[in-house]
């Protein structure tokens, strides 16, 4: 009885074999998919913003291309790469996905590349820092928008120490990321001509920093560099805070923060941080305008991610109506010639290497008294120009770019 | 201090009655056909991770059902099989096949070593130990320069199985896992039901009164664990080549805690309930990806639903009502 109900249900799905075809490959509209941290450290620097913002570019654009529409998917990655590389490989392969964007998190936009390259789609990366993308793991379909590890490195490391910060500590957290930054920042010290003058790693996760900060405190720097990211940032900013790092005259650099950080810490614990930023919301009119409209849908400011988002997807539709077609190849080409000039960036260029340059900015987070109004949070201190924020072709590991044989 | 004690449904008599064993063939052809229907319905991809992942639940289950041993660090042998069979795959250029052997063997030796350490205890103790060591092994995985960190190994070619057939088509990949699973499946059906699956039992139910009887328990554990570890490790080789990446996530201690979940929403102690487990967990994770926040809170509700209500597990209960073993 239990097997003859087996094999009828066994004969079941092979009658349903013909009536589920795979999806085909849909001619009639341009997909877009984003893939993201809706839930986990990095929701509120893209997540659900980041779909928002998508949305507002296809509706700016008009929701069509060229006669298509232009239609748009997202989902969680939750921080896994196999989750995130599923479901792109799903997107592309049957749900008929032409264009895919990562958010925050290496390991799935390393992933993510290798099965939009195979498959010949454009991919944006967002949200990733690793400067990988760009060098060893670079492909032609690769196109690193918001910022890397290089910039935050450079960026800061150099406009620091001409702007008097000579002496540097480090706090590193124990991981790749920490340790390349640090790597990276060391370099572009000591070349401006900074020292460093000592540094020391703690683990990943790490809920106390007393010890480290009373070592950085007692080194004599000047500067105290925080190469790490997400909780372990914010963390040693509070810490910094209780041990009065600021107050006793030392720079606190944080090598990377978004704008909602800032917000979660408050200014009086946050005040006076440098760090680079790609992009912030009043900078200008057109950054105001945009700015203020995210703020009516999402009751937050955009950060960066949300702005880049926004962009890499006009920059993308603005190629595809040029080119005619949703042809990878053809739109990428397209894309490398353009020059961008929108609220992101302006005179943008997308570099061979897959590199999109524009400018990044130090900044410096206002006191409490400096701030005039909600968000008011950073004030300009210098502007980074993009191709010294950027790694050079001369130091670059792509080999497609620089020729050379691997 | 005792073991988890579980209290199965006795069998009979040492050899099965006919209709179980009857039923047990229809089920295992039931699953082969289910597996030859279902990539023209569902997408193989999804069907592989599926697989991959029912056979790390089989595997623990091998442990926790039949073994009573809980252990919290199974992510472990899984992760780490995942590494070296990337390794193996990508930077010394091995067959998938080979990959995958070597993925094995790690689990294995890597199996060997914690169990040789967690069996001297009992209990809570044996799950804690199994835990720290698990947790010893996911800092080594950030540090090593071989991992990559918490990029992972990327790009990990699928490679010609044998030298002569292509495995990059997803189709071809997936009858490769299909054959391997159904294998290792019939494997640990043939291991429970076997001499030494009963006398693990006897060992699980009342460890004194095994070693009364002559049973060296300290050895049919540590074999069990090995074995459990070994298959483990299977499973993550194989999905490190269906994916083609490796990364941190597979040794993360919440991997464990997935797995222990697959196998009690499944049914623990089943032999058939880890496939159902590992068909929830990841269709779950798989097609709530796009509700954003709300996957987690509805993995949650469905995990506390389950074990309010599904004590025995999803298959524990139909077995429960069909008054037969599975």
């Amino acid at each position: 009885m239990f097997v003859n109900k087996l094999l009828a249900g066994a004969a079941f799905i092979c009658a349903a074999m013909p009536l589920a075809a795979n999806a085909q490959m849909s001619g009639d509209t341009v997909k877009i998919g984003l893939i993201t941290d809706m839930s986990g450290m990095y929701a509120d620097a893209d997540g659900p913003g980041g779909a928002e913002a998508i949305r507002m570019a296809i509706e700016d654009f008009g929701g069509t291309v060229n006669g298509k529409k232009i239609e748009f998917v997202v989902a969680d990655h939750q921080n896994k790469a196999d989750i995130g590389a599923a479901r792109v490989r799903e997107w592309i392969d049957r749900d008929g996905v032409d264009m895919v964007l990562a958010g925050p998190n290496s390991s799935v936009g390393l992933a993510v590349a290798k099965i939009a390259a195979d498959r010949k789609k454009p991919f944006f990366a967002i949200g990733s820092t690793s400067s990988r993308l760009t060098n060893e793991e670079c492909t032609p379909f690769t196109i690193h928008y918001a910022y890397d590890t290089v910039s935050l490195s450079k960026g800061i490391g150099s406009a620091i120490v001409s702007d008097g910060g000579k002496k540097w500590f480090f706090l590193t957290a124990d991981y790749v990321f920490g340790t390349s930054i640090e790597k990276d920042t060391r370099a572009v010290v000591t070349e401006k001509g900074g020292t460093v003058v000592g540094s020391i790693k703690h683990p990943l996760g790490a809920s106390d920093f007393s010890s480290f900060l009373l070592q950085a405190q007692g080194s004599g720097a000047d500067t105290l560099a925080l190469a790490n990211a997400g909780a372990d940032t914010i963390n040693s900013i509070k810490a910094a805070d209780e041990f009065g790092v600021t107050q006793g005259g030392m720079r606190l650099v944080a090598m990377n923060m978004y704008l909602t950080d800032v917000h979660a810490l408050g200014l009086p614990v946050a005040k006076g941080l440098y760090m680079t930023d790609g992009w912030y919301w009043d900078l200008n009119d057109e950054t105001r305008t945009w700015g203020k409209r995210y703020f009516a849908k999402m009751n937050k400011m955009p950060t960066l991610l949300h702005a880049a988002d926004y962009s890499a997807v006009g920059t993308y539709l603005n190629a595809v109506k040029a080119t005619g077609t949703d042809d990878g190849e053809k739109v990428v080409a397209q894309m490398k010639a353009m020059p961008i000039n929108d609220m992101f960036a302006k005179g943008g260029t997308i570099r061979p290497d897959g590199r999109m340059i524009h400018d990044m900015y130090l900044m410096q987070v206002k006191t409490p008294e400096e701030s005039k109004y909600p968000w008011d949070y950073f004030k300009l201190v210098k502007v980074i120009p993009g191709e010294e924020a950027a790694t050079t072709k001369a130091e670059s590991r792509c080999a497609a770019w620089t020729g050379a044989t691997q | 201090m005792a073991n988890v004690a579980i209290v199965a449904s006795p069998e009979k008599s040492i050899a099965m009655r006919g209709d179980v064993k009857s039923l047990h063939r229809a089920i295992f052809i039931a699953i082969a056909a289910i597996l030859i229907v279902a990539p023209f319905v569902l997408y193989p991809v999804f069907l592989m991770k599926v697989l991959c992942f029912a056979l790390f639940a089989l595997a623990f289950n091998l442990l926790l059902g039949y073994g009573g041993l809980l252990s919290f660090g199974h992510a472990a042998f899984f992760g780490m099989a995942g590494y070296a069979a990337a390794h193996a795959a990508k930077v010394w250029g091995l067959t998938p096949e080979l990959s995958i052997l070597f993925g094995m063997l790690v689990g294995a030796g890597l199996g060997l070593a914690v169990g040789a350490l967690a069996i001297r205890r009992q209990g809570i103790y044996f799950s804690m130990i199994t835990l720290a060591l698990a947790q010893m092994v996911f800092f080594f995985c950030l540090q090593a320069s071989f991992t990559g960190g918490e990029d992972g190994i990327q790009g990990v070619p699928r490679g010609n199985l044998f030298g002569l057939v292509s495995l990059a088509d997803d189709r071809v990949m997936y009858m490769f896992v299909s054959v391997v699973f159904l294998a290792a499946l019939a494997l640990i059906y043939r291991i429970i039901h076997s001499p030494f699956g009963q006398a693990l039992k006897a060992i699980r139910d009342n460890e004194p009164r095994a070693i009364s009887l002559g049973f060296r328990a300290a050895q049919y554990k540590l074999a069990t664990f090995v074995l459990s570890a070994s298959l483990a490790g299977l499973a993550g080789g194989m999905k490190a080549l269906v994916f083609q990446l490796a990364s941190l996530t597979d040794v993360h201690w919440s991997m464990s805690g997935e797995v222990v979940l697959m196998t009690l929403v499944g049914g623990m102690g089943t032999v058939f309930g880890p496939i159902v487990g590992a068909l929830v967990m990841v269709a779950m994770q798989n097609y709530l990806a796009q509700f954003g926040a709300w996957v987690t809170i509805i993995q949650g509700v469905v995990f506390v639903v389950c074990v309010l209500v599904f004590r025995e597990g999803i298959v524990g209960l139909i077995a429960k009502v069909i008054r037969r073993p599975l």
